[in-house]
């Protein structure tokens, strides 16, 4: 039996009287590659937030590897291996794309005074170091974009962006990385680079487990292990895309959308 | 899948200019040298054609130098010694205090430029780096002025320099009191709370006794490294003016300051703060704990405020609650504006125009808040960046040798 890493209980979160989420139980396997669907505004965002601890869930609790976390302000869920994306792009433009990575590698750099002011070599090495890493790691993504490392964000693409934000959460080797509709905007072919990407990064580090907010239920069906639907901040269905695409609860949350 | 190489010298960004060393070091030579010449014109001169004039010709060229791509040229040299550049700005500096050695006026001028850059040094910590508001900047000058007061009435045999240390320290730690309201307010509230002190500083010092009410405290003449301030300076030695001391001593806080604030911007310190000043959610969902940054930048700009007090202090010999109004902190704020946010370099040409520039006209002398803040209105209009916008962060020198 595969390990759980995370796990919420009755997760609750409401925005006065709405409750965004309701009761919410989730698992999430060690490795595992989890597709989280369900309607505009179900509360798939919202899951987001409450695990990063930027919204504070009204009741339930969140497990990790059987720890309470919940209510972890967002530094101490990051120190605890678990990085995001968001859907509206959340990245420093007028920062450089290198220090936009460099963000997200917060718990490998030294903060110290001695180290940053005055030991400008020890600074240095760090420094080079972390050029080398953000160099690989982006063209991992795409060839052409490792050329803008010095360039700021600002001057970049939106899907160039949605990379750039994709290796910030990605920079400092988490355990859970959660992607909040990564692929907005770009085309299939885009995003089934992106996705390659992402499985053999998933080949490099197995232990690796990912939540995939999508809204492409090709891609779904394409790359999750699992999928959980969302509707009206409650779980309507739970399993493999092929057997709960068939649900007639997910089936009508879909069509009374469309 | 093949990695592409960065073209390019990765320090400082992708466009490559060789220069050949001494070339490079010319350049700068020269920028100095301008400088302190236009510096010289624009302190010595008096009469308000003069100045006309020189306020013409400047702009023309700084146009001329750009269409020649002279600036570029210039900026691209510093970028690559900026260690080179900032001792030639140091000793350029020393030169414009030794040609002004004689003129009293213009020292007393040139020393409050350097200080209240010095302060405008911490605004730009606060406010361009991490983007907590301080219109109260002048409280904290305040507090360093009168640190210095009291420290030299009731510890007398504290030597001086300590003094200044410790009315920096006290500056920096009242203003971790204020802080904890900041934190949790948000904008405009964060703005009125850091007014609303300025006016419950002065307040404080008008019905004060022990710190000489409405009246003020006199302050003793620096004494460092064997010598009275207060003295000028004798005709063996060159001759020259009681400011020429202070206005060294101003010179090396500014230029020590000025150091500290572009280290701090070109290491990871300046980066996460940036990051908690652009997006503070998305600082926090990586780790960068946001509350922690904004205290050491509003402590660390507080304690330059108080260091460039203490010495001001101790200048004018006289410190009363009506030398730190809320309008000189708005004036220090609109040196940053005009400079540009976050931009270190910056805040010297503005603090020269911002300070010297209303003793040079009787006209905007009388209407100067009016005139400043129609020209903060136009900025943020028209070039919300400054007039020197910051650059992308450069970590280090272009050059290794
Ligand atoms: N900060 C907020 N304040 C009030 N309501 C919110 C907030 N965030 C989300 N909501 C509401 O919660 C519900 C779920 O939103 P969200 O999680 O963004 O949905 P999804 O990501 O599935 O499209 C929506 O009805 C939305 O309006
Ligand atoms: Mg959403």
């Amino acid at each position: 039996m595969r390990q759980t890493v995370l796990q919420t209980k009755k997760l609750t979160v409401s925005f006065g009287g709405l409750k965004a989420l309701n009761g919410l139980d989730v698992q999430l396997y060690e490795g595992e590659f989890l597709g989280l669907i369900g309607p505009n505004g179900s509360g798939k965002t919202t899951f987001f937030n409450a695990l990063t601890g930027i919204y504070r869930p009204a009741a339930g609790s969140v497990l990790l590897h059987g720890n309470d976390i919940t209510g972890a302000p967002p530094n101490k869920v990051y120190a605890y291996g678990i990085t995001r994306t968001f859907q509206r792009l959340r990245l420093a433009t007028s920062l450089s794309v290198l220090d936009n990575l460099i963000i997200g590698n917060q718990r490998n750099l030294n903060l110290g005074l001695w180290h940053n002011i005055f030991n400008r070599k020890s600074f240095k090495r760090q420094l080079q170091e972390q050029i080398q890493i953000s160099e690989e790691l982006l063209s991992r993504f795409s060839r052409d974009l490792a050329v803008h490392l010095f360039k700021p964000v600002s001057s970049l693409s939106m899907i160039d962006r949605r990379r750039v934000e994709v290796c910030r959460a990605l920079i400092s080797e988490p355990n859970i990385l959660l992607l909040d509709e990564p692929s907005a905007g770009m085309t299939p072919d885009e995003t089934r680079a992106l996705m390659d990407e992402l499985q053999d990064w998933r080949v490099k580090y197995p232990s690796l487990s990912i939540i995939l907010i999508e809204h492409e239920m090709e891609l779904i069906n394409k790359v999750s292990d699992r999928c959980v639907v969302l509707n009206y901040g409650e779980k309507i269905a739970e399993g493999r895309y092929s057997e709960v695409s068939m649900e007639p609860g997910v089936r009508a949350a879909y069509l009374g959308e469309d | 899948m093949a990695t592409n190489r960065v073209v390019g010298r990765p320090f400082c960004g992708t466009r490559v200019i060789t220069m050949p060393d001494f070339k490079t070091k010319l350049a700068i030579l020269l920028g100095v040298a301008l400088s302190v010449v236009v510096l010289y014109g624009f302190l010595y001169l008096e009469r308000e054609w003069e100045i006309g004039a020189l306020l013409v010709m400047v702009p023309l060229g700084v146009y001329f130098l750009r269409r020649t791509n002279a600036l570029t040229y210039y900026q691209h040299a510093a970028r690559e010694m900026p260690r080179f550049t900032w001792i030639s700005f140091v000793l350029g500096a020393v030169v414009l205090i030794m040609l002004l050695r004689h003129d009293d006026f213009a020292l007393l001028m040139l020393t409050t430029v350097l200080l209240y850059a010095t302060v405008s040094l911490g605004l730009t910590i606060q406010f361009g780096f991490v983007g907590v508001v301080n219109f109260s900047a002048v409280a904290f000058f305040g507090i360093g002025a009168y640190s210095m007061a009291a420290l030299n009435q009731h510890f007398v045999f504290l030597p001086d320099l300590l003094i200044i240390f410790f009315s920096g320290a006290i500056s920096a730690l009242l203003g971790a009191l204020l802080i904890l309201p900041i934190l949790r307010t948000r904008g405009h509230y964060a703005a009125l709370i850091t007014i609303a002190f300025g006016i419950l500083f002065r307040t404080f010092l008008e019905v004060n006794d022990v710190l000489g009410g409405p009246q003020g405290l006199k302050v003793p003449a620096l004494e460092m490294f064997g010598w009275n301030f207060g003295n000028s300076f004798p005709s063996e030695m060159g001759g020259g003016s009681f400011y020429v001391a202070y206005a060294i001593v101003a010179l090396v806080l500014v230029a020590i300051v000025y150091l500290i604030t572009r280290l701090i911007e070109s290491s990871w310190l300046g980066l996460n703060m940036d990051s908690v000043r652009l997006d503070e959610v998305a600082s926090a969902a990586f780790g960068i704990n946001g509350p922690r940054w904004k205290i050491a930048a509003f402590m660390l700009g507080n304690c330059f405020a108080g260091l460039a007090g203490a010495v001001y202090a101790a200048m004018y010999g006289f410190i009363a609650p009506a030398n730190f109004n809320l309008s000189d902190s708005l004036l220090l704020v609109s040196i940053v504006l005009l400079g540009g946010i976050g931009n270190a370099v910056a805040v010297i040409p503005a603090a020269f125009l911002i300070v010297v520039l209303p003793e040079k006209f009787q006209v905007i002398q009388e209407y100067r808040l009016l005139l400043f803040g129609i020209v903060v209105i136009l900025i943020l209009r028209f070039r919300p960046s400054g007039l020197m916008p910051r650059g992308l962060r450069q970590y280090f020198a272009g050059r290794f040798g």
